[in-house]
């Protein structure tokens, strides 16, 4: 009986947190779709915000993607190698290294950007391209790859793996792509994962880095909140939803077949 | 892959030692010559050096300066493993986890880029000659450890190398596999007629594989020779106690005899020595009637091992002696008993303080 009652009360927290949790965003789809905020979900149903936000905001969502694929291009070709690099090499160097790539992580995203404004801003045509936003993009992310790949690396016997191809006639180069990258594969995809969801969610440094013409979805998302109605924002954000949420999904379950492989 | 012909090149290493980052010094200045399809066993501790000889060789460690070595005359003291041609089977195996069996065996065939349909052919020469047969589309962790091992040896052998290192090979398996994968190996290597060097720290396996025993001991060679060589003639108190059982006993010498606390042993040999650190192996030594051999003891314990027994004896010298007598003998705790040891059974060992 005390047993029933304990059970009751601890699934009705359960259900008041998740409640918390999720109200929220239900509350925000809803207001997507609905004709009049304020008067309620009874002035109707519709998607003309949706194609209103498509029309003002499309670009903003294909940068996105464009800049997410893009950090997740360049985390791959220096991430991977380099983790590889630093996990082998070892040592004090190794550390430091490894150190100040890990840095952005606890460097407030404005004060980087800062800091690539004042390096480059002088560069016009770097400076105006969605080239720079990628740059800041890259420097935030790449710890995530790097310290993904290094703690997969730590769980295979990189060292034997390595001189067991060597000894067959494999090329340092041969045998990190055809021993260590497989191997290494749970890692990278983990690591891929975070990257392109932090990538595309990304604003407080790419609010400082955009330009008018270099948007990208958070930051027109930020734009839609402080000049359009609340319809128009909460359709964005529905979009947003919509784009991330498979994308999460279809990373999480390539990783998973990744693992039980 | 044409067999029962002599393959693999002739090794020399010249001078070859090797000193860590740290100072510490892993190998002592070495010279060796390795013949034409021999198969020669680096055997020791721990920690004896063996290992960094191996990977010297290898090509996985540069020796010192000044070390040098050569196949079949060619320096490759400079080239990285990949570049020398070597089969290596490792004590850990290091398989590629991410490719079948077939897969790993024909790895090194696929680098140097041979036709898909010789890999194949070639591949299932090996598959058949390691046992492997059925196995081929598996993944390495659906192997128990004694695949592993014939599937690490498949792929060494593959690229059919001027020389096989095996490092430690059989260590990681139970004691019953690694009996009956040691007479395998044996078998192979004979087939193969390859040039290999074979390290481990289990003298059993060394008799059985080596043509030539190097034991090796705190970074130095202690020893070169046949099996037979390292185990009747050892060259000094390390190797006699290494490999094999055996009595040292060190004694006075008067007359060309060995006085003990328990009588006096005729010993072969020089007769201008006054004291003597001598080795006999407990199957040489006889157990006898008291009355009619020169030496005789208290039996102080039997170890009945099934296809012999070991009786230890006590007061015949400064030392209790292990003798292996027959099973068939009866002796009890306690009783007198006489030892008869042949005098060219008692070995004469340099004494090292």
């Amino acid at each position: 009986m005390r047993n029933r009652i304990l059970f009751t009360l601890q699934f009705l927290f359960t259900l008041l947190v998740a409640a918390f949790l999720a109200v929220p965003a239900g509350l925000s789809i809803a207001a997507g779709v609905t004709v009049n905020y304020f008067r309620g979900i009874q002035s109707g149903v519709t998607l003309q915000w949706v194609a209103q936000v498509w029309e003002l905001y499309a670009g903003t969502i294909l940068a996105s993607i464009l800049i997410a694929v893009g950090t997740l291009a360049v985390t791959l070709v220096v991430g991977v190698p380099a983790a590889y690099a630093l996990y082998v090499r070892g040592g004090r160097l190794a550390r430091v290294v490894e150190e100040i790539i890990t840095l952005p992580l606890a460097i407030p995203g404005l004060a980087i950007a800062l800091a690539l404004l004042l390096t480059y801003g002088g560069f016009g045509s770097f400076r105006r391209s969605w080239l720079f936003i990628l740059a800041g993009h890259v420097i935030f992310t790449m710890p995530f790859m790097v310290r993904s790949v290094m703690a997969v690396l730590a769980t295979i016997d990189v060292k034997s793996l390595d001189e067991g191809a060597a000894s067959v006639g494999a090329s340092p180069w041969r045998r990190f792509v055809d021993v260590i990258v497989p191997n290494a594969a749970p890692g990278i995809l983990a690591g891929s994962l975070m990257v392109v969801t932090l990538s595309l969610g990304e604003f407080n440094l790419t609010w400082m880095l955009h330009t008018p013409l270099t948007k990208t979805l958070p930051v027109g998302l930020a734009d839609s909140y402080a000049s359009m109605r609340l319809e128009v924002a909460s359709a964005y954000t529905l979009i947003f939803f919509v784009m991330i949420i498979p994308l999460l999904v279809a990373m999480q379950w390539i990783g998973e077949r990744g693992h039980s492989r | 892959m044409n067999m029962m012909t002599r393959h693999g090149a002739a090794l020399k290493i010249e001078n070859c030692g090797k000193t860590f980052a740290d100072g510490t010094c892993a190998l002592a200045r070495a010279t060796l010559d390795i013949g034409q399809s021999e198969t020669l066993v680096l055997l020791g501790p721990s920690g004896c050096g063996k290992t960094t000889l191996l990977r010297i060789v290898a090509g996985l460690e540069t020796p010192d300066g000044g070390g040098r070595v050569l196949f079949d005359g060619k320096d490759l003291t400079r080239q990285p493993i990949e570049k020398r041609n070597v089969g290596m089977v490792f004590q850990s195996y290091a398989l590629f986890p991410n490719m079948s069996v077939a897969e790993n065996i024909g790895y090194g065939l696929k680098l140097r880029g041979l036709p898909k349909a010789e890999r194949a052919a070639q591949v299932a020469e090996l598959v058949a000659l390691t046992n492997l047969g059925g196995l081929e589309d598996r993944r390495i962790d659906q192997l128990s450890g004694g695949q592993r091992q014939r599937v690490a040896l498949a792929r060494a052998v593959a690229i059919r190398p001027s020389v096989l290192l095996l490092d430690e090979p059989l260590t990681a398996l139970d004691a019953a596999l690694r009996e009956r994968l040691r007479g395998e190996l044996n078998d192979l290597l004979r087939k193969l007629g390859i040039t290999a060097i074979y390290v481990t720290h289990d003298q059993a396996e060394a008799m059985e594989l080596g043509d030539r025993i190097v034991v090796m001991r705190k970074g130095a060679i202690a020893q070169i020779g046949t099996p037979r060589e390292i185990y009747f003639t050892p060259a000094n108190r390390f190797v006699a106690e290494f490999v094999g059982a055996a009595n040292i006993v060190e004694a006075p010498i008067e007359g060309g005899e060995l006085i003990l606390p328990g009588g006096r042993v005729p010993v072969a040999g020089p007769a201008t020595m006054s004291r003597a650190v001598a080795m006999v192996r407990p199957e040489t030594i006889a157990i006898a009637d008291a009355a009619t051999t020169g030496l005789a003891g208290i039996v102080d314990g039997v170890r009945f091992a099934g296809d012999r027994q070991r009786i230890i004896v006590r007061d015949a010298a400064s030392l209790p002696l292990a003798v292996d007598a027959p099973n068939t003998i009866k002796v009890r705790t306690g009783e007198r008993v006489g030892l008869s040891i042949p005098p060219d059974a008692i070995r004469l060992l340099p004494d090292e303080g």
